[in-house]
């Protein structure tokens, strides 16, 4: 019996040993921050373009504050954190990280000195980054202008505040490695890949999550959450009326909305703007990636776009004028309001993008959560500083919570025949307090600065 | 038939509950300070309260701000004794052609209601809906700034000009 608990003993000892092993990181050594003229001028230009492949400055940028001088509040399920700074500041930034350091940070989600870095940071996705690119990253960064900014520590409970116990989060959900091409699919669809599942980081916010916070393997990119909005599945189970095409995703990618499925908000509006950087063809090989991810759509799916777009060709809105606001029916008191407040846009004549959706075609109002409706319909979608953008007004003030749920009910039943999100009227609540958080922003919004983003978040 | 409650008073105005209240406004109440600029709540002109927050009037049907209180540029005071918001407008100067100016002080009188001490940065943010085709837009934020020194009982020789610096 004495030898059995040395040897239980002995397991253990060794088990906790191999973790530490496993978990301990080694620091690498400070270095001099580097001069600007280290750097190639090409590889900086490089960089720039791949930073806005990775969106790097949504999250390191705080409304208001200086590009990539951290310190932006990323609230998650277990406590909120604070982006770090990675302007080249020798005290605050990572003014003294070599290449070497800048890379495993990427690769592996591992701080200079050895701690390790909170999957908030997308090094899951990062880790598939080719070392050519870390380097032009690198180059592009290291030559921003340096910004002396400490973020805020982050409030997160024990045993979570403990650098440690990420380990074992990566132990258990992290696959670490360059992106490996997949032979049987074209150059294109594997630079669309790479840039999708790696710095692009789509499934960060597209793919959902358990309850570790780690995004579900079973789930690829069948939608996820993303400051306070909904991000829509990318796999069959799109919820777009018109099902998207390589073209269609191109267009909107490229230009920020398509007269198909509308203008991109929220977050992903800060996404496309970002994108304008890139090329074509690799806008052309992201859209020709994702499109076969969402596969060819169904015979059903198909006959009902076909129908849709029949509609439209006809009908150019001839949408029932329900009786009165105060008596009848949800959706006759919804219909009511959508007349008297959306239609001028909504069913107008103006096209897109500076007109409203034909909501036929709204994948916000056919897909299973309310959230991003109430979203617009709260808030609207803020102008642009500097320059035209399609705008939309906020009804947070006149609308009352019954009064968004019957005009969502009324929008589900007329344009998407389905029957009313039953939490339509909880989630407005819970949105216009403030309890449920959610980031407004331009519908080309690129930089995050205090004119452009902010409204409620 | 609809009720309305405009500046404390109680009216019972016979239309369609799908009117917009910018036009039950002007057509019917004969209170004629908001303006029909765009119709489509891009430009501000046609701004008002309703319980306490600046709305498009003419994105509003009048059947949702029933029972509710609604406040237009004629509750802000009279000519012979304007409000501080509009004190303030008149000393800074702020209307050129003045088509946009009451629905700017509406939405500012709604910031400053909800936050009496606004920063300059505040006001620049809140009136951003609202557009100024003159482009009068730097005695505009003066004057929301000097409204919210009125207000706060700072006595009329200190100017406060700190909201006309930086970009325009």
């Amino acid at each position: 019996m004495k030898r059995f608990w040395i040897s239980v003993l002995i397991l253990v000892v060794v088990c906790l040993a191999g973790f530490a092993a496993y978990a301990w990181k080694p620091a690498i050594d400070p270095i001099e921050p580097p001069q600007r003229a280290a750097f190639d001028k090409l590889l900086i230009e490089k960089g720039a373009v791949l930073a806005s492949v990775g969106n790097c400055t949504a999250c390191h940028t705080k409304p208001g504050g200086k590009s990539f001088a951290g310190g932006l509040a990323v609230p998650t399920p277990f406590g909120t954190i604070y982006s770090t700074n990675i302007t080249p500041d020798p005290k605050t930034g990572i003014g003294r990280w070599s290449e070497a350091a800048f890379s495993r940070a990427m690769r592996e989600g591992v701080e200079r000195d050895g701690d390790h870095l909170y999957p908030a940071f997308p090094f899951d996705h990062f880790t598939l980054v080719s070392d050519e690119d870390n380097k032009a990253l690198y180059a592009y960064l290291m030559t921003r202008h340096a910004v002396e900014s400490r973020p805020p520590a982050n409030e997160l409970p024990f045993p979570l505040n403990l650098r440690f116990v990420l380990a074992g989060w990566k132990l258990l959900f992290f696959d670490k490695g360059a992106y490996r091409e997949d032979a049987a699919q074209s150059a294109e669809w594997n630079r669309g890949a790479y840039l999708v599942e790696g710095l692009g980081h789509c499934g960060a916010c597209h793919t959902p999550r358990n309850a570790l916070g780690a995004e579900r393997k079973g789930a690829h990119l069948a939608g996820g959450e993303a400051e306070g909005w909904d991000a829509f599945a990318l796999d069959a189970s799109s919820s777009a009326p018109i099902p998207w095409t390589h073209d269609s995703l191109f267009d909107y990618l490229r230009q920020g909305w398509h007269a198909d499925h509308g203008v991109a908000n929220g977050p992903m509006a800060e996404v496309t703007g970002n994108l304008g950087r890139l090329s074509d063809s690799d806008i052309s090989a992201i859209a020709t990636y994702l499109s076969s991810r969402m596969g060819e759509p169904t015979p059903e799916r198909a006959a009902a776009a076909e129908d849709i777009r029949k509609k439209l060709s006809i009908d150019q809105g001839g949408t029932p004028i329900p009786a009165s606001a105060t008596t009848g029916s949800p959706t006759s008191r919804g219909g009511a309001i959508f007349q008297a407040a959306c239609a001028t846009c909504h069913d107008g004549s103006r096209p897109q993008p500076f007109g409203g959706i034909d909501f036929h075609l709204s994948s916000t109002i056919a897909t299973r959560d309310p959230q991003n409706a109430i979203n617009v319909v709260l808030f609207g979608l803020p102008a642009a500083s500097g320059r035209e953008s399609p705008i939309m007004p906020g009804f947070a003030a006149t609308l009352t919570d019954d009064q968004v749920a019957d005009l969502l009910g009324y929008l589900r039943e007329a344009y998407a025949q389905k029957p009313a999100w039953a939490d339509a009227k909880a989630k407005t609540a819970d949105t216009r307090s403030g309890k449920y958080r959610v980031s407004v922003q331009p519908s080309d919004g690129i930089e995050r600065s205090p004119d452009n983003v902010g409204a409620k978040d | 038939m609809v009720k309305l409650n405009v500046n404390g008073t109680s009216y019972d105005v016979d239309v369609d509950p799908a009117t917009p209240l910018l036009y039950v406004l002007r057509n019917d109440l004969k209170l004629n300070g908001a303006k029909f600029g765009c119709g489509l709540g891009q430009c501000g002109a046609c701004t008002v309260m309703v319980d306490g927050k600046a709305v498009f009037s003419c994105l509003t049907p009048a059947m949702l701000v029933e029972g509710r209180e609604i406040k237009t540029v004629e509750g802000l005071g009279t000519i012979d004794d304007p409000g501080p918001m509009q004190k303030a407008f008149i000393e800074q100067q702020a209307a050129q052609c003045g088509y946009c100016i009451a629905g700017m002080m509406m939405r500012a009188q709604a910031l400053l209601e909800a936050k009496p001490d606004a920063a300059d940065a505040d006001i620049r943010q809140a009136l951003e809906p609202n557009l100024c085709r003159c482009g009068t837009h730097m005695r505009i934020l003066r004057a929301v700034a000097r409204a919210r020194d009125l207000m706060q009982g700072k006595s009329a020789g200190n100017m406060a000009p700190s909201a006309a610096t930086g970009r325009g």
